[in-house]
């Protein structure tokens, strides 16, 4: 697709459409890596800042939103413009719901301040740092249209998934060990799931982008490795129970 | 997203349709055919299947031969001198340029819509009676105006013109010309029916009662149509093949070729990329 | 948010443009436009008014020199009819009565109105008075009428040519005695017998029903018309269909090759070729080849169909072009083969414009001449031509015989007879206009 739209107009439109994509994934990285950062540090000043800016991915999804229906309705793109139109939509999506997980965990972890801290916690730095190298890849992948890299960050789901379903397993044990940890531990659990859902968001924006450049959904399943649905309490403080 | 978002394979589920299609006969079709205008070669091997029931749109810029194309399908083109065709051209397995087919007959069986309405100077009722008279299809009046009725109606156009059928053809609207233009070629019941542009010299309405029109013939009909509107090639087509400088670069389902088409010449059109 | 470059700045030599238009050196160039064009319709108009002023003068001569020739001067005289002089064999036929019978009759019947006159000069200048051919008037009116045989009647009789002119005011009455054809003596009878109100003017019907003849009094177009009438017929027959058939062949059906252009060609030449070398064929081919009857429509028919040919068929051409290939296409899409194509639908609607170039190419072999006197249409028949094989002439020719006449009564039979011939013209070329008009089309 090296020539450009005859009508400089469209072209200047879908460019806009993806600037915006861009600027939003930025944003979302910066969140959850500010979002870990306020937990792992207990800065709850960061954490309200967060939490406050938000809004602010709400309101480029709205305006990315906006402008896809324009131009749907206004170019009736064709064929890759589609596609392109089409992705922007999803990725938003995926980008605002990753924002609010990372406000979420912002919020979360000013209650955790005021908590002792956990053992279980300590995983959470890995996986965050696992969640931006994969957004950041995904968004890269996005603004050079690269599939490979895509489908690589794609893979890394199941390593993401496994550090969940480990701390899963730490946060059981740790809670039926000390019953005062529960409140802590529940709160990493969640803040966890959220971790992990930006990781599933990610993979998303990483299907999208191979359906953006390829016009094919991609081949072949998620990999996917989260075992917790199938985690029962351990017995008594041996650590983990038998799982199938 | 759920855990259970087993993705199929990427084939999509037009593939499976299409190929129990290839196992029947397609009811035209096209085997390298080259026309040359004297010596210039303005259609360069082009090999196209026309499927029965079907409407094929052919679309391409301006000047990529998809009329000229057109045009070899009912040897419009042996009116033109200088103009010669090379190639096969089947119809149900018969070469139409066999020099024994007669060419007044193989009109009769494909029939042709022209891009500006152009009914005969003549009442409404002789624009229609016309072929049929000329290819001996009825004797009676009483047959003639069955034919004229039955035509009407398949056009659409019966409610409109019935209590007026002798006033001359020229006096009705471009959408109703076109019309009667599309029923006087389905009173000769041909088997396919080409469509050059139907549709350029008329406005929105118009053009949506004939592609309305167009998709209630599909059922009797093979269609081929070339338009330069993409949107309407999009709405109208079960397949669509894009000319560009007298090839034929790509032809396949209408919906693959206008989300993701294979040929970067015809990615290259739809997006509004050309030139 | 979108930015849209700038183009480049082009060092612009216009300068701004409302300024430009507005300044008063565009002004100046605005007033030397209208200039321009008022002067280019003072052109248009001076020119038109040149050529209406020429042929409003033009048609003022004819018709000025040829309304006389529809009135005749008419002697009353009194005749007795005596059968047994008229009809000794006692026939009962009144066509078998000699004319001559009746002109002396009529002789008789003038001295009587001057029984002074005795002399045998006074007699023959009396009976100059009349015309030689009064008798023959008397006897159509008793064809007509065959109860007046043996009744004394008052019948106007024609006069004489010099008398007929003297009426109308064509010789003067005091130019020297010499230049006139009437003595005074003659003068002074007439002058007596307007007093006793025995001259009267009538229509004269001659001029239409009679055939030519060597006195003007009974010279008539009408066996002009019939000649030239019957050789439109032979014309109409020949070209028509010769010039349709060959403009459809050559505009529908002609391979377009080095032979067809020659012949089209050909065919523009033939309409510019001279009339007169159009005459000289008829007399080589048609009349010592073929050994065809000499002076009659036949020849002459054939000959001007030649002519006309080639002008049908460039208005027959240019009719059928004017028919939009989109009603070709649309019956060749129907499974028309190219005859029916051009048959059921180019040549009907092409009719109104063949019709009409048709017309106007008659309206001109109408008019034509020099072939006609080539192949001897110019015979002097007495009476009208029953046949498209019998000797006959046709109405340009006739004017030009007229011309060639020394007796003044000729002059304006001439004129008259241009007129008619004008109003054939007008007539034909007014219908051809108004059928194209009525069968003007809008695709």
């Amino acid at each position: 697709m090296a020539a450009e739209h005859t009508v400089k107009a469209f072209e200047q439109e879908l460019r806009r459409l993806t600037n915006r994509i861009s600027q939003m994934g930025g944003y979302a990285e910066a969140q959850i890596a500010d979002a870990v950062q306020a937990l792992v540090r207990r800065d709850t000043a960061l954490a309200e800042r967060i939490v406050q800016a938000d809004a602010r991915l709400d309101g480029y999804e709205r305006e990315v939103e906006h402008d896809a229906v324009r131009v749907l309705a206004l170019r009736q793109p064709m064929g890759s413009d589609l596609r392109e139109v089409l992705a922007a939509l999803k990725i938003s999506a995926d980008l605002e719901r990753s924002g609010d997980y990372a406000a979420n965990i912002a919020k979360r972890s000013v209650a955790l301040a005021k908590l002792p801290a956990v053992a279980p916690a300590a995983a959470i730095p890995r996986m965050g740092s696992l969640v931006r190298d994969m957004l950041r890849d995904v968004l890269d992948a996005y603004v050079d249209r690269d599939v490979e890299k895509a489908v690589t960050a794609w893979r890394r789901d199941a390593e993401l998934d496994g550090l969940y379903t480990d701390l899963f397993r730490e946060a059981l044990a740790h809670m039926a060990a000390d019953t005062d940890s529960i409140a802590a531990c529940t709160h990493l659990l969640f803040i966890a799931k959220n971790l992990e859902r930006v990781g599933d968001h990610a993979t998303n924006i990483a299907e999208t982008i191979h359906f953006l450049v390829r016009g094919q959904p991609i081949s072949g399943t998620r990999p996917k490795d989260d075992r917790t649905c199938f985690e029962t309490m351990p017995h008594a403080a041996s650590g983990r129970a038998a799982t199938p | 997203m759920t855990a259970n978002d087993t993705l199929t394979v990427s084939a999509s589920p037009m593939n499976a349709a299409a190929m129990t299609d290839a196992a029947v006969k397609p009811k035209m079709s096209a085997r390298d055919v080259k026309v040359f205008y004297g010596t210039k070669e303005a259609l360069h091997g082009v090999s196209v299947d026309i499927r029965r029931n079907e409407v094929l749109a052919l679309i391409g810029p301006s000047g990529c031969g998809k009329s000229t194309f057109l045009r070899t399908l009912n040897r419009m083109n042996d009116t033109i001198d200088i103009c010669r065709v090379q190639g096969q051209i089947l119809l149900d397995d018969q070469d139409i340029y066999d020099p024994r087919l007669d060419v007044v007959q193989l009109r009769a069986r494909v029939g042709m819509v022209f891009q500006k309405p152009n009914p005969f100077p003549k009442s409404i009722w002789d624009n229609i009676t016309y072929g049929p008279k000329l290819h001996g299809l009825a004797t009676r009046k009483d047959e003639f105006d069955h034919i004229v009725e039955v035509s009407l109606k398949r056009a659409g156009l019966w409610n409109e013109v019935k209590d007026r059928l002798l006033e001359p053809g020229t006096g009705l609207s471009g959408g109703q010309q076109q019309r009667l233009c599309i029923a006087r070629a389905i009173a000769v019941s041909p088997e396919v029916i080409l469509m050059d542009e139907p549709c350029s010299a008329l406005d929105p309405i118009a053009t949506a009662h004939i592609e309305e029109l167009i998709d209630e013939l599909r059922e009797n009909f093979t269609i081929v149509i070339v338009t330069h509107n993409m949107q309407q090639a999009a709405r109208v087509s079960q397949r669509t093949a894009f000319f560009h400088l007298g090839d034929l670069v790509e032809v396949g389902d209408t919906e693959e070729i206008f989300t993701n088409p294979r040929d970067e010449r015809t990615q290259g059109y739809i997006t509004g990329r050309y030139g | 948010m979108t930015d849209f470059a700038q183009p480049a700045q082009v060092a612009s030599p216009q300068p701004d443009a409302i300024s430009f238009h507005t300044s008063t050196a565009a002004e100046v160039r605005l007033k030397r436009r209208y200039a321009a064009e008022r002067r280019f319709k003072m052109y248009g108009v001076v020119a038109i008014s040149i050529a209406v002023a020429m042929l409003a003068w033009l048609l003022w001569t004819i018709l000025h020199n040829g309304a006389g020739a529809f009135v005749r001067t008419e002697l009353r005289l009194e005749l007795t009819l005596d059968q047994a002089r008229l009809d000794p064999q006692g026939t009962g036929n009144p066509a078998a009565i000699d004319k001559g019978l009746y002109q002396e009759l009529v002789q008789e019947a003038v001295y009587k109105l001057f029984p002074e006159a005795t002399s045998r000069s006074d007699r023959k200048a009396l009976r100059e008075m009349v015309s030689p051919v009064a008798g023959v008037f008397v006897a159509a009116q008793v064809i007509d009428d065959p109860s007046l045989l043996g009744r004394t009647v008052e019948l106007g009789v024609p006069t004489s040519d010099a008398i007929n002119q003297f009426a109308k005011g064509n010789i003067d009455r005091d130019a020297p005695p010499e230049t006139r054809p009437l003595t005074d003596k003659q003068i002074g009878w007439y002058d007596q017998l307007v007093g006793q109100e025995r001259i009267s003017r009538t229509f004269n019907s001659t001029f239409f029903t009679g055939a030519d003849s060597n006195y003007p009094e009974l010279a008539g177009i009408w066996g002009a018309l019939v000649g030239s009438l019957y050789t439109m017929l032979v014309t109409l027959v020949l070209a028509l269909p010769i010039g349709v058939a060959a403009a459809i062949y050559l505009e529908e059906f002609a391979p377009k090759n080095r032979f067809t252009e020659l012949i089209e060609v050909n065919i523009n030449n033939l309409a510019a070729v001279p009339s007169i070398v159009f005459g000289l064929l008829g007399l080589a081919v048609f009349l010592n080849f073929f050994g065809m009857p000499r002076s009659a429509p036949l020849v002459g028919g054939i000959v001007l169909a030649l002519l006309v040919v080639s002008t049908i068929i460039i208005a027959a051409r240019a009719a059928l072009k004017a028919v939009p290939p989109s009603i070709r296409e649309a019956a060749l899409g129907m499974g028309a083969s190219k005859l029916q194509t051009v048959m059921h639908h180019v040549l009907p609607l092409a009719m109104p414009g063949i019709m009409t170039g048709t017309i106007i190419a008659m309206a001109h072999a109408l008019g034509e001449t020099a072939p006609l006197l080539m192949i001897g249409m110019n015979a002097f028949v007495t009476e009208a031509p029953t046949g498209i094989l019998d000797s006959s002439a046709a109405l340009p020719v006739q004017v030009y015989i007229w011309a060639d006449k020394p007796e003044r009564g000729f002059a304006e039979l001439t004129s008259a007879a241009i007129m008619v011939l004008l109003v054939f013209l007008v007539l034909m070329n007014g219908t051809a206009i108004w059928l194209r008009r009525k069968f003007e089309r809008r695709w």
